[in-house]
């Protein structure tokens, strides 16, 4: 083994029209922000732009890696996400405002209530074998009309948190905020250590993998991958320290997203959620317990989409009928855009990021330059196909 | 001289970084059957895909010259309107239809608008009689056996004015008898002045019906031998031409294994159908298997051996189960899971490595891992570089041809995939291996290989129980045969008292008959 080390045919040799289709949606993400870029004038590339890509967009990571999970099973979703952050919104907003419930009671009960659905559905799904998409579906009409009517305790169908401070600064604000324009510290700090481990972890693999033996890219491309990657969140955590600090938000997604990728590439039940995709009965016939992982993955959709919940009453400062529409959309989106499969067995955490950062450029940029919003949508129906023919379309010429 | 129906000359056929056919040359006379043998591999698909336009004219180099003519087919159609009709190896019938709607599927009988059913099905119940299929063409295809379905397709081709029937391993997934049928239809279709092409592995079915047989090896042709004479040409004979060297025993020795105590037993063991409980699959069968002992099951298709083999794994088919299991004496009450089972030390490796053994989208090394990922795992994080050692350590040891263990499983060859799966039972350390038709669909070679693989489990002590149809490997592997018929077993015999002609007079005698 230790002589295989000094093998060169270890080292993967670059590719370069295999790298493009690879790390298209990534170019197409960067293309894509050069150009509202330059379509704003630079207001794109302003400090508030990148608070705001966070603060409105927190929800899809996080209902994104929960539909990651359901679609890794086999092209399932949940359409009931988005009407479920509607329910569970009125219903926080009575246990905090009107019942006036402790904020941490209050939000315990929130998860609760997310349990306790993702148990039912899971159960339904995996056990009494009712089709996904049906499933959800009945959540979906029946969650928004639930959530309405618990807000009709209210003349305007609203539940305002602006007196709740304490619920408000668990999932929304700017922690160590200094005024804007000003650089902030403690953010930038942050920006720097992370940028430091993401190079440190690639060289560590690296090393490990050189030392077993193991097949390894070129040094140039591991070099240009963490130059690219601390550069990234340099860049990033800049621009956050100028627009007043970190979002508190960017902690509870990067907490969500980080687990996640860890969960979906590091552990048993991250692999099988992937080998009950890529074959159920293969899966079951190696002692997977399919039913289980069925059942785990709506389980956590439900727990995703409650604290989905608890940013987005938090960010409008109110639990109201509208909250969550289309949510499950965008997760889906999101998901699709980054290259998870809709059969199933593929697609990873790192795409659906990459896939809801593109999407919410999108919008971001089309706000800014004031597209009317009848367009915004047709432009968001043509980047999803778009990005499924061309999946489909790479794909076909790797074989 | 018979006149020349087909000649391919030269033809050469490049995918992107390989040579998959280099200057083949093939003949075909008027009124002949026409075998195509060769190794998984070897071109044989490729170039009959190439014949029938489904790879189009100029996408390859060389000349079809179909009845004097050179042909330039741009897709099927053409090549069909000539009489030139591919049966493939997947059936290709929609279950949910017809037997009349499936043959004249995009062939429609009548106006452009308006499907004729009544000239539809009596045409199709025309053909059918030509098959010899007494199903009436109205008839859901999910209905019949698979031995029909067969037969449904034949007479599809029948049904586009066939002149050259090419049939790619008509018989892989039919039993013995069904085969027989279908040979000796091709026979008669023959004495009616048909040509026919046929693919098939199976050498002693094409020893019996080709007048020709051409030897297709690593993308040439490297023979034509006559089988036009009195005596069968041997399979030896073109296993030689198959593998390039000669194979004087198909079955390796397995040599100084001690066979020890009985490792598993079971005792009136039976099965129910899961949709029609009141079907028994599997009827009071007591079986054991010894450490270090190779025991075969044999039986035709739907004899229950699969399904038997199921149920003792974690009771993974059937339901209302009766009967005892016993490993290494001791009474085991497995419950309704396979992760159990494989607690229990047993492995079942599947008959449809594609169906429900392989994951095809994921690597060698997760699917290799699969069955036994929590010995690589602490806490359930998994350790991906161990999983990666053991991935190699059985692509070693196995012999499986791949660059790396990081290559999709999706884009081997069947062998390779077949000691993937094994691979991955192997690594879940079992005592005692379920062989659910361990070589079905690939080719000597690798077959080879797979039973020196059988040999070295035995030699370790573990115990084997190999299913099979293919009556001379169940001879020449097993130390002992179990016999099954309709769901019983009809009979057992030691390795040396068996013989193809006393076992099949056992499964005749059983009832069921021809």
């Amino acid at each position: 083994m230790e002589n295989k080390a000094l093998n060169k045919s270890n080292i993967r040799k670059p590719h370069s029209i295999s790298m493009l289709k690879k790390n298209a949606m990534l170019i197409i993400l960067v293309l894509v922000y050069i150009f509202f870029t330059i379509m704003t004038k630079g207001r794109m590339f302003k400090p508030t732009s990148f608070a705001s890509l966070i603060n409105q967009n927190a929800y899809v990571y996080i209902l994104g890696c929960g539909m990651l999970m359901c679609m890794l099973t086999g092209g399932n979703i949940d359409l009931s996400c988005g009407a479920f952050v509607c329910l569970l919104g009125a219903l926080g907003g009575m246990m905090m405002v009107v019942w006036k419930w402790g904020t941490g009671i209050s939000l315990l009960a929130m998860l609760a209530i997310g349990v306790l659905y993702g148990c039912g559905l899971g159960a339904l799904i995996a056990y009494v074998m009712v089709p996904p998409w049906i499933a959800t579906l009945a959540g979906y009409l029946a969650f928004r009309g639930l959530g309405t009517s618990i807000l009709s305790v209210s003349s305007t169908n609203s539940i305002s948190f602006k007196d709740n401070q304490t619920f408000l600064n668990i999932f929304s604000g700017t922690l160590f905020k200094t005024p804007e324009g000003q650089m902030n510290m403690p953010c930038l700090i942050v920006g720097i250590v992370a940028a430091v481990l993401v190079v440190l972890l690639i060289f560590n693999t690296r090393a490990t993998r050189l030392r077993k033996g193991y097949e390894v890219d070129t040094l140039g491309m591991d070099v240009a991958k963490s130059a690219l990657g601390a550069l990234a969140i340099l860049l990033i955590m800049y621009k956050l320290a100028l627009a007043g600090g970190i979002p508190t938000v960017l902690v509870w997604v990067a907490a969500v997203v980080l687990l996640y990728a860890f969960i979906t590439s590091k552990t048993t039940v991250g692999r099988h959620f992937y080998v009950v995709g890529g074959n159920m009965e293969a899966a079951r016939l190696s002692g997977v317990n399919t039913k289980r992982i069925m059942f785990l993955a709506y389980l956590n959709m439900a727990i995703l989409t409650s604290i989905s919940a608890m940013i987005v009453i938090s960010r409008y400062t109110a639990a109201n009928a509208d909250a969550g529409k289309n949510f499950e959309m965008d997760a889906i989106s999101a998901c699709v855009v980054g290259g998870v499969s809709a059969s199933g067995g593929a697609g990873t955490v790192l795409g659906m990021v990459i896939g809801a950062t593109l999407i919410g450029v999108i919008n971001l940029g089309m706000f800014q330059i004031n597209l009317d919003a009848n367009y915004q949508r047709v432009v968001k129906g043509f980047v999803l196909l778009a990005a499924v023919v061309f999946d489909i379309l790479s794909k076909k010429r790797n074989t | 001289m018979a006149k020349i129906l087909l000649e391919m000359k030269n033809i050469t056929k490049t995918f992107p970084g390989v040579k998959a056919l280099d200057n083949v040359n093939l003949q075909v006379e008027e009124g002949e059957i026409h075998a195509l043998v060769g190794e998984n591999g070897a071109g044989k698909s490729t170039l009959m895909n190439v014949l029938s336009g489904i790879y189009p004219h100029g996408t390859y180099e060389g000349d079809i010259i179909y009845n004097g003519q050179v042909c330039k087919f741009s897709n099927i159609k053409d090549s069909e309107k000539l009489g030139i009709v591919i049966i493939h190896q997947e059936l290709a019938l929609v279950p949910e239809m017809t037997i009349g709607e499936n043959m004249y599927l995009g062939n429609e009988r009548g106006h452009k608008y308006a499907i004729d059913w009544n000239t539809t099905f009596a045409e199709a119940d025309k053909y059918l009689k030509m098959v010899n299929l007494e199903e009436s063409s109205k008839v859901q295809v999910k209905t019949i056996g698979t031995g029909k379905q067969q037969l449904v397709e034949i007479a599809k081709a029948l049904a586009k004015q066939a002149k050259l029937l090419i049939l790619d391993e008509p018989t892989s997934s039919l039993n013995e008898e069904d085969s027989r049928a279908l040979l000796d239809l091709m026979l008669g279709f023959k004495k009616q002045g048909m040509t026919m092409i046929i693919i098939s592995h199976k050498l002693n079915e094409v020893a019996y019906v080709a007048d020709k047989i051409t030897v297709i090896r690593d993308g040439t042709t490297i023979e034509t031998i006559d089988n036009r004479g009195p005596e069968p040409v041997s399979e030896e004979r073109i296993i030689k031409g198959m593998v390039g060297r000669e194979m004087t025993n198909r079955f390796p020795k397995r040599e100084g294994v001690k066979i020890g105590d009985v490792m598993m037993e079971v005792e009136h063991w039976t099965v129910h159908h899961p949709l029609y409980p009141e079907r028994k699959v599997v009827d009071d069968v007591s079986i054991n298997v010894r450490k270090g002992e190779v025991v075969g099951i044999y039986g035709l298709m739907g004899a229950g051996r699969t399904e038997l083999a199921m149920s003792i794994f974690g009771q993974s088919y059937g339901v209302n189960f009766s009967g005892k299991l016993k490993i290494d004496g001791k009474e085991v009450k497995m419950k309704k899971s396979e992760a159990d089972a494989i607690r229990h030390k047993i492995a079942y490796v599947t008959e449809d490595r594609k169906g429900n053994g392989l994951i095809l989208s994921q690597s060698i090394k997760v699917n290799t891992s699969l069955a036994n990922l929590n010995s690589l795992a602490k806490l359930g994080v998994i350790d991906q570089d161990k999983e990666y050692a053991v991935a190699e350590e059985y692509r070693d040891k196995l012999k499986t041809k791949t660059p790396t263990v990081e290559q999709l499983v999706g884009n081997l060859s069947g062998g390779n995939q077949q000691k993937v799966l094994l691979a991955k039972w192997m690594f879940a350390e079992p005592d005692i291996m379920l062989l659910d038709e361990p070589t079905r669909g690939i080719d000597v070679g690798a077959k080879y290989e797979i039973y020196c693989i059988i040999n070295d489990l035995a030699a370790q002590g573990k115990s084997v129980v190999m299913i099979s149809s293919e009556l001379p490997e169940v001879l020449g592997m097993s130390d002992r045969i179990y016999i099954m018929n309709e769901g019983k077993i009809i009979g057992e015999m030691k390795a040396q008292d068996a013989t193809q002609e006393n076992i099949m007079a056992l499964i005749l005698q059983s009832g069921r008959g021809a």
